[in-house]
């Protein structure tokens, strides 16, 4: 399987803290793929890095063959990098809809005198937008029943969908969730799950996920990443991945006293 | 009471009035705007004309602090660059008024882009600094560049014409300045129905998350800049034709805090707040006089005492809005429209 997005001995650090050292991995084309680790292992700096909104201090990311470096993010959103974030990021000043349609806007073209206006190919681009946004996403997220509201007015579960439905309107190749199940109750979990498959597999859109949700990461990932104190500890298909004493160590901390007395004192003898 | 109100296409349901009691409601308020002049006195046309100037440029300020979040004390500035545009060219050249009025916005859209420049940068209170220094750098010009703008003692101007027709009174100005008022605002309207509005708004809420969407933060706040002279621009040439003469003194710092004013208590980030906030705060001092009037046979020393009053009552409407009323006379009368949404079956 070819690889959509290649992650290539990336660092990152902000001043003494490595976020990321020499992290290297892959995502496979039309796959779910989801990075995995601790608090701080540096995930949502590695989502920053290929959004374009933090600049690794060495290796690259190369996105469909070629080289993401020195490409500013809304070029990079218009390539088809779309992604939602870990704290909702929605405009609370807009309704559903327009938050939406805002996704779109990397792929409209009308200028400022077609806007004012609202003539010819401007207002035309308005309602093709609006009607793709209408029959392929609201009604794909079922949504349709909020879609005039604000969305401050709306429940978290909501809110994270919405965000979802946005980075759908920016038509991506490549979908990452920073956490997309966060804070859900039982059946919004599984609404998103099911929502995310459907993304792969009719949409035919490459996720790539950030999620601390066990369960939900080994039932729907093809491919899983784990990431702790800013490196690869290991990579694979989930069965292999959940069998990985170095994951069940980040995870768990270990069972075998010997290995932690090696660790808290390295110098001395074990008795 | 609304009901019925499903659509049958996208279109329908974009449109900007969207029910048959919006369009009479607004086919009549423009009837009224028209019958307007035949039925006022001179007092009262001339206040319209003040209002409808002050709508134009309230709006172009609204774009830019209301919806893009980027606030601005150079909006006088830019009016100012209006103003002596239009003053310069009927003096220089017989161009008609749409074409001057034109250039005036113009060039002003220019100067905005300037001044809009550190905004990539600097955020706030800190631009709100960096415009009022732009806005004290164009005094500063109107001021000493004589050979254009008369120095202090500014220049005078004939009246606007068109097509051989001159607008010499404030009954002819009534017809040039309302019915733009009208065109303006729509305008602005139209923007915030595509990408270009939703991308200011999108600035003004979450500005790092509108960029990893796809908005180049620059060319949408310059644009903004721009959109929001050009309103204050044409705003201004039309206060040049109205008051025909213009000055260095006409377009003093406590215009743009005015301006700003009018934005704060109309509602920020909606364009029926600048269109409230511009006639209320224009009709204030209005008010203030009249009472004055009513005071002094009472009180002889009354204009003395209310004399500083305009800057106190507009220093406790800011304040008062911004804590009692953050939304402004918009939510007001949102609250209203409400109300009688379902009456008289529900209180």
């Amino acid at each position: 399987m070819s690889s959509i997005l290649e992650i290539n001995n990336l660092s990152l650090s902000f001043g003494g803290v490595k976020a990321l050292q020499d992290v290297s991995f892959r995502v496979p084309e039309n796959t779910v793929t989801t990075v995995i680790g601790p608090n701080g292992a540096g995930k949502t700096s590695l989502f920053n890095c290929i959004s374009g909104f933090y600049k690794p201090q060495q290796g690259t990311i190369s996105y469909q063959g070629k080289a993401l470096t020195g490409i500013k993010p809304p070029t990079r959103a218009a390539l088809g990098l779309a992604r939602t974030f870990q704290n909702i990021a929605l405009f609370r000043g807009m309704t559903v809809l327009d938050n939406i349609k805002l996704g779109a806007h990397v792929h409209m073209k009308s200028g400022l005198l077609g806007s004012l206006a609202y003539f010819g190919a401007a207002r035309r681009e308005e309602m093709a937008v609006r009607q793709e946004v209408e029959r392929h996403i609201i009604d794909f997220l079922e949504i349709d029943h909020i879609r005039r509201q604000p969305v401050a007015s709306l429940s978290y579960g909501l809110q994270k969908r919405v965000e979802l439905a946005r980075a759908l309107a920016m038509r991506p190749k490549v979908l990452m969730l920073d956490e997309p199940v966060a804070g859900m109750n039982r059946e919004e979990k599984e609404d998103m799950a099911r929502f995310i498959l459907d993304i792969r597999e009719e949409w035919g859109i490459t996720v790539l996920m950030v999620e601390h949700d066990m369960g939900m990461v080994m039932d729907i990932s093809d491919h899983i990443a784990v990431l702790n104190f800013g490196q690869v500890i290991a990579e694979g298909l989930p069965a292999e991945v959940q069998n990985n004493p170095q994951v069940i160590e980040a995870y768990l901390g270990t069972s075998d006293m010997d290995s932690l007395r090696k660790k808290l004192n390295p110098e001395r003898e074990v008795a | 009471m609304r009901i019925g109100d499903a659509k049958q296409s996208y279109e329908a349901d974009e449109a900007i009035l969207t029910s048959s009691t919006q369009k009479i409601w607004f086919a009549l308020f423009l009837f009224a705007l028209l019958l307007f002049p035949f039925l006022a006195d001179a007092y009262l046309l001339y206040l319209g004309c003040l209002v409808g100037i002050a709508v134009i440029s309230t709006t172009g300020l609204n774009i830019l602090t209301g919806f893009t979040g980027l606030i601005s004390l150079g909006q006088a500035g830019f009016m100012g660059v209006g103003g002596f545009t239009v003053a310069w060219l009927s003096a220089n050249t017989a161009l008609p008024f749409p074409v001057t009025l034109l250039f005036a916005g113009l060039l002003a859209a220019a100067v905005g882009i300037l001044v809009g420049l550190p905004s990539l940068r600097v955020k706030g209170l800190y631009l709100a600094i960096a415009t009022l220094a732009a806005s004290v750098f164009l005094h500063f010009i109107f001021a000493e560049w004589e050979s254009v703008t008369g120095g202090m003692g500014g220049l005078s101007l004939e009246p606007a014409h068109l097509f051989g027709l001159t607008f010499q009174s404030d009954f002819g100005m009534y017809f040039i300045i309302v019915p733009l008022a009208v065109l303006m605002v729509l305008a602005a309207r139209n923007v915030f129905r595509t990408r270009i509005g939703r991308a200011f708004i999108a600035i003004r809420d979450r500005d790092i998350s509108a960029e990893i969407l796809g908005i180049n933060l620059l060319h949408y706040k310059l644009m903004s800049f721009a959109l929001s002279s050009f309103y204050a621009g044409v705003a201004g040439g039309l206060f040049a034709y109205f008051f025909r003469v213009v000055t260095p003194e006409s377009f003093p710092l406590s215009m743009s805090i005015f301006y700003l004013a009018a934005v704060i208590v109309g509602g920020m980030g909606n364009l029926l707040g600048g269109i409230l906030g511009a006639a209320f705060m224009t009709l204030i001092p209005e008010a203030l006089k009249l009472l004055t009037a009513a005071l002094t046979p009472f009180y002889p020393n009354a204009p003395i005492f209310m004399s500083p009053m305009l800057e106190i009552i507009f220093g406790a409407l800011i304040v008062g809005f911004l804590i009692f009323e953050p939304h402004g006379l918009a939510e007001i009368w949102h609250r209203i429209r409400r109300f009688f949404s379902l009456w008289p079956f529900k209180n």
